[in-house]
């Protein structure tokens, strides 16, 4: 049994968040982490580290919608090229979020030039309402590569994308093309990393490349 | 306006200050041809020394008179027996001077005055310093600021004192931007020391902690390091020293203090966001911190503000083994926290920094507590990840506000248990 307050805790859930906003979420719907109601690490030879975890999300466009989920995160032994293994229950229902998500779809599809943007919030903070969609829906795919990407001793948050283009397809559906600085607490680096998302109301955030990127000096 | 205009054409006219005591300006408005030539004639006059802000150009069209003080009965004799009617423009011309220069005076201060500082946007490091006299010039018997030494790059290490007298009072220390990426914490200092001027007097929490105790506060603990955020990398944490033999740039503050130096919790590679230098208390922003601390010998808690997380940290860092007081910290922090949340309901964790985020040797409050400073702390202020370092400005003054309950307790803490 671990405190909630306890970094391994902490981490875990981090983590656990990260995958679940992954395999749920849309421009329109992000989950994060609210607060880790109870965590239980179990040793298991040869295996690896498995957390226990019941967490509380919120609903990061309406602060007053939570959901309580469990999760179990295994981290195996050794091959730190495996990503842990996650999985997750989440009590209750989500906010259907269809209408926003197809007019933010059909917004997009209609346009005559690829989007391009950058510095996503900016220096301070700040997030045009256009914008609000195309950095959720960032949020929601690095939960993928954070997932894709962590250890034991990591705990990682995006903290801005750099840029994003969309790249035009003949199929339906929504391509972008992330560049994005990711913070991560334990070294406290920031780390860009690529990311090419795909994106469709029924089929959900899909990453189908990304790679961590050199430091500039 | 006109007014402004006529105050500087008269200064510009006249080097050395001339004075007007008692020195009128009259509208005299002549009726017909006749009585504007008397006018014109008067302006003549040279033993009368009048001088015509209007000249009299037609009839019905008022002229505007300055006359001199010896003058002036002369002048309305002469209006008054040729009937033309006259009135009063300018009493006094040298009081209205002065309370012209009073007011322009007036206004320049209150373009620096604390009370048109926006606390609810980021500023620059000139802004802020500048802020920092104005808040002095506003509370001189109360504020005063120091310098501590210089950064890397030759900035001025500047730190607020609140006092009320005293010789070396037992102190309160808080810093601010040790890392110079996370803004809020900067912004937030700021707020707090207008705060504890507003409200020495005002509070009685406040005003007991100020008659007994006195207050320091560094607000740009790392100004090399801000003013790179602002001009080239937002996301920039460390100091601006140049690494020998390496093309990074930097040594983490937090990671340069003598407690557990060196060790596992921090890096030896300068391109690493958390090198710790090449020997302790290498880099001058922190060195300045440590003599201060050391030549004033009274510093009783010592609170370092970080971001983001929303934590409230206590030592150790460098090592798991708990400090002898960790329980009193941790009741502390328990109740600090109550009070943070109270305001906005965000929640805090709080603990020793190795169980709570992670390993880091080096650490400042590991120093200060070592050094016998029991009530060491560190904050992590907002977020928990949402927009991190970039935390968008209308946060800045809930942030502060919340934070500013936990700083109270802490600080009403101290007072309560001399040690």
């Amino acid at each position: 049994e671990l405190p909630p307050s306890h970094h391994s805790a902490t981490r875990a859930a981090a983590l656990a968040a990260c995958y679940l906003s992954y395999q749920r979420g849309s421009p329109w719907r992000g989950l994060a982490l609210r607060a880790v109601r109870s965590c239980r690490r179990q040793d298991i030879d040869g295996v690896g580290h498995k957390y226990y975890l019941e967490l509380v999300l919120e609903d990061v466009l309406d602060k007053d919608s939570t959901v309580n989920c469990t999760a179990e995160v295994l981290h195996h032994l050794g091959n730190k090229k495996i990503a842990p293994d996650v999985q997750f229950t989440i009590e209750g229902e989500l906010k259907n979020t269809d209408e926003a998500d197809n007019v933010f779809y059909n917004r997009i599809k209609s346009l005559e030039k690829e989007l391009v943007a950058e510095n996503i919030p900016d220096n301070h903070g700040n997030i045009s309402p256009e914008m609000e969609p195309i950095r959720l829906l960032a949020w929601v795919a690095s939960g993928y590569v954070i997932w894709q990407n962590s250890t034991e001793n990591t705990k990682f948050q995006l903290a801005q994308i750099k840029h994003v283009k969309q790249v035009k397809r003949s199929d339906e559906y929504l391509e972008f093309d992330y560049m994005i600085l990711l913070h991560e607490m334990v070294s406290q680096e920031i780390i860009p990393w690529q990311m090419t998302v795909l994106w469709h109301p029924q089929h959900g955030v899909q990453v189908t490349r990304e790679s961590r990127q050199p430091k500039h000096a | 306006m006109k007014i402004l205009l006529v105050f500087t054409s008269l200064v510009a006219a006249a080097c050395s200050e001339q004075l007007f005591v008692g020195d009128q300006v009259l509208r005299i408005t002549a009726s017909n041809e006749e009585q504007v030539a008397l006018l014109r004639a008067l302006g003549e006059q040279t033993e009368l020394q009048v001088d015509f802000w209007r000249h009299p150009a037609s009839p019905g069209h008022p002229a505007d008179l300055r006359v001199p003080f010896p003058s002036l009965q002369a002048v309305k004799t002469l209006l008054e027996s040729n009937g033309i009617s006259y009135s009063i423009l300018i009493q006094d011309l040298q009081e209205l001077l002065d309370e012209e220069k009073k007011a322009m005076a007036k206004s320049r201060r209150t373009q620096r005055s604390t009370s048109t500082f926006d606390f609810a946007s980021y500023h620059t490091i000139e802004e802020l310093y500048d802020w920092m006299d104005a808040l002095v010039a506003d509370h001189p018997d109360l504020v005063s600021k120091l310098q501590i030494g210089q950064s890397y790059e030759n900035r001025s290490l500047y730190v607020l004192k609140f006092s009320t007298g005293g010789s070396n009072r037992s102190a309160v220390w808080l810093d601010t931007g040790i890392h110079s990426r996370e803004w809020i914490t900067q912004a937030t200092g700021a707020w707090t020391a207008n705060k504890i001027a507003e409200e020495y007097g005002q509070d009685p929490s406040v005003t007991a902690i100020l008659d007994h105790m006195d207050i320091f506060l560094e607000i740009i603990a790392n100004p090399d390091g801000f003013a790179y955020t602002h001009s080239s990398n937002r996301m920039w944490r460390k100091t601006r020293s140049i690494n020998a033999g390496s093309h990074c740039v930097g040594v983490d503050p937090n990671r340069n203090w003598d407690a557990g130096f060196g060790e596992a919790g921090s890096s030896w590679n300068p391109c690493s966001e958390t090198y710790h230098g090449p020997y302790a208390n290498s880099e001058p922003e922190v060195r300045a911190i440590v003599d201060f601390v050391n030549n004033h010998g009274n510093i009783k808690a010592f609170i370092s503000i970080h971001s983001y997380s929303q934590l409230l940290l206590y030592p150790y860092g460098y090592t798991k083994t708990p400090v002898p007081d960790h329980t009193e910290l941790h009741e502390i922090s328990e109740k600090a926290v109550t009070a943070l949340s109270s305001l906005y309901g965000t929640r805090y964790e709080y603990g020793s920094i190795y169980t709570t985020i992670y390993q880091a040797s080096g650490a400042t409050v590991d120093w200060t507590y070592n050094q016998g400073i029991k009530y060491s702390f560190t904050f992590e202020l907002r977020d928990t990840g949402r927009y991190g370092f970039l935390l968008p400005a209308n946060q800045i003054i809930p942030t502060a506000q919340e934070t500013w309950l936990a700083l109270k307790v802490i600080m009403q803490h101290t007072l309560d248990h001399p040690y």
